[in-house]
């Protein structure tokens, strides 16, 4: 995670008061101060695993761009298809600059073709609004909406339990299909509420005003609390997007990385007429990928960390870690890194050099974690 | 940050700046982390040592790391000597340091080069003092 200076004057979401009243471990993060966990990270882990986690993303960017040529105009910004997107549908996907590697991976919301919703990472909410501001110059109307609205995402497999008791039309989203999204009225707070996450289970992501947002939480947190719900923090949140292989922008994925060796392939679309990218990325596409972003299992004892260097096993440096932690659920000490080619077939051993000491690891299958399908 | 104000701790041991408690019984000093390490640290993963029983080790150099969900600590010796006893149990059972940090958990145990060295670390009112100016 990147963390910012404590000198830093950081920004607080509307939340704040909330998570230090829960006993939330405030840390600096992307310009924030946010939760860092409030039990415990594994013990919030497993809530979301068994029952479910309410987490505070009102810290990421909400850019709106609206007008007649707006879905144009995002459609050239990203590498996935926004104008084959329905009203109400949201899009996983990235953009890219010039030379093909990423600037941020976002969730593109179609409202409708002249009003479209884009949710960038905090970390990089300067770098992409520039990108979308100066793109909408002369074009559609661009507005950073980040200030005001607030996204609160609730996840688990009693998500839809909660949401049930939050009212008639609540008790409607467990109705909406995935990566769908429409305006509801949550526990009497105006919502907009998408089927979407980054915890590797079913649940909502919840936008609603920056003022209403604390209503929202402790309705939430109330409705849900003898099913076990419980408020969770960046830690778990980062266990159980590993444990998904959900990549976190910064670790997994930067602007040293193409989408196509990130393991992102399927969300760029190279049949598409032009983006931003997409000349490089077919480029990079016809050479062949050096290095591919695997999911490894470290075998012996340690612990993988974002930033260890990956070996051969002679010795030699082939590679980087970018994500490490214990799965909780996996019961295993797991990771993401980029490994050459030859190197990333499922099985293949190597060492993950833990502070110095060469530690087996394994090229496994992802995602480390799948949760079980609706019955 | 969490509210260290009022926090006590254990006043038959002595303490590390670096979050760590030594207790001396004659010529041997058992070295553990405190509850304000542990709850910083949250669920303890992996304890692992880079020293062997018999081992010299020196005053302020590493002998191990601590490691857990989120992060990893390094542990260093409060004192010099020679390594006594390293806790295997924590191998099977790193959790043992959340649940009893000044028991159970236990990491290295030093035979003292010098027997008074223990003198010079911290009391209990100093380590709160400490933990409360780190908060």
């Amino acid at each position: 995670m990147s963390e910012s200076t404590p000198e830093a004057k950081l920004a607080r979401t509307s939340l704040y008061e909330d998570h230090v009243r829960l006993g939330g471990r405030m840390v600096p993060f992307a310009g924030y101060e946010m939760p860092v966990q409030y039990t415990g990270i594994v013990d919030e882990h497993n809530a979301v695993r068994k029952a479910a986690g309410l987490f505070d993303v009102s810290h990421m960017g909400e850019i709106e761009m609206t007008g007649e040529w707006a879905e144009s105009v995002v459609d050239y910004l990203v590498t996935g298809n926004v104008k084959t997107l329905q009203d109400g549908q949201a899009l996983y996907t990235c953009t890219c600059n010039k030379e093909g590697t990423i600037l941020d991976d976002l969730i593109v919301y179609k409202i409708a073709k002249d009003r479209i919703l884009i949710v960038c990472n905090a970390g990089n909410r300067d770098k992409i609004t520039k990108v979308f501001k100066s793109a909408a110059e002369n074009h559609c109307e661009y507005k950073d909406r980040s200030d005001e609205t607030a996204l609160i995402a609730l996840q688990g497999p009693k998500a839809f339990d909660v949401l049930a008791r939050a009212g008639k039309d609540a008790a409607e989203l467990v109705n909406l299909a995935s990566f769908h999204f429409r305006d509801v009225v949550i526990a009497n707070v105006k919502c907009t509420a998408a089927r979407t996450g980054y915890t590797a289970e079913d649940g909502m992501e919840i936008f609603c005003a920056w003022k209403d947002a604390p209503a929202l939480w402790n309705q939430l947190l109330e409705l849900g609390k003898d099913l076990g719900v419980k408020p969770c923090g960046l830690g778990a949140r980062d266990t159980l997007r590993l444990e998904g292989r959900l990549s976190l922008y910064g670790n997994d994925i930067d602007e040293t990385t193409n989408p196509l060796e990130a393991g992102l392939g399927w969300i760029v679309k190279l049949d598409k007429p032009d983006f931003v990218g997409r000349e490089a990325l077919v480029a990079i596409k016809a050479k062949g990928l050096t290095r591919k972003l695997v999911g490894f299992e470290v075998t012996g004892k340690g612990i993988a960390r974002h930033g260890y260097k990956l070996r051969d096993l002679t010795g030699n440096e082939v590679g980087l870690c970018t994500s490490g932690s214990p799965g909780p659920t996996v019961g295993k000490n797991i990771g993401l890194g980029y490994l050459p080619t030859a190197m990333c077939e499922v099985g293949t051993k190597f060492f993950c050099d833990c502070r110095g000491k060469n530690i087996e690891a394994v090229v496994v299958k992802t995602p480390f974690y799948k949760r079980a399908k609706a019955s | 940050m969490s509210d260290n104000s009022d926090k006590s701790f254990p006043t038959d041991l002595k303490y590390t700046k670096d979050h760590e408690w030594a207790k001396v019984t004659g010529s041997e000093m058992t070295v553990g982390i405190t509850s304000f390490a542990v709850e910083q640290l949250g669920d303890v993963t992996l304890v692992s040592f880079d020293v062997k029983v018999g081992d010299t080790i020196t005053a302020g150099k590493g002998f191990g790391t601590i490691e857990s969900v989120k992060t990893l600590s390094d542990l260093y010796a409060p004192v010099s000597g020679k390594v006594a006893a390293l806790n295997g149990e924590l191998d099977a059972k790193p959790e043992l340091v959340n649940e009893d940090c000044f028991g159970k958990a236990w990491m290295i145990k030093i035979t003292l080069d010098d027997g008074k060295a223990g003198d010079a670390l911290l009391d209990a009112a100093a380590y709160a003092a400490h933990v409360k100016a780190a908060g």
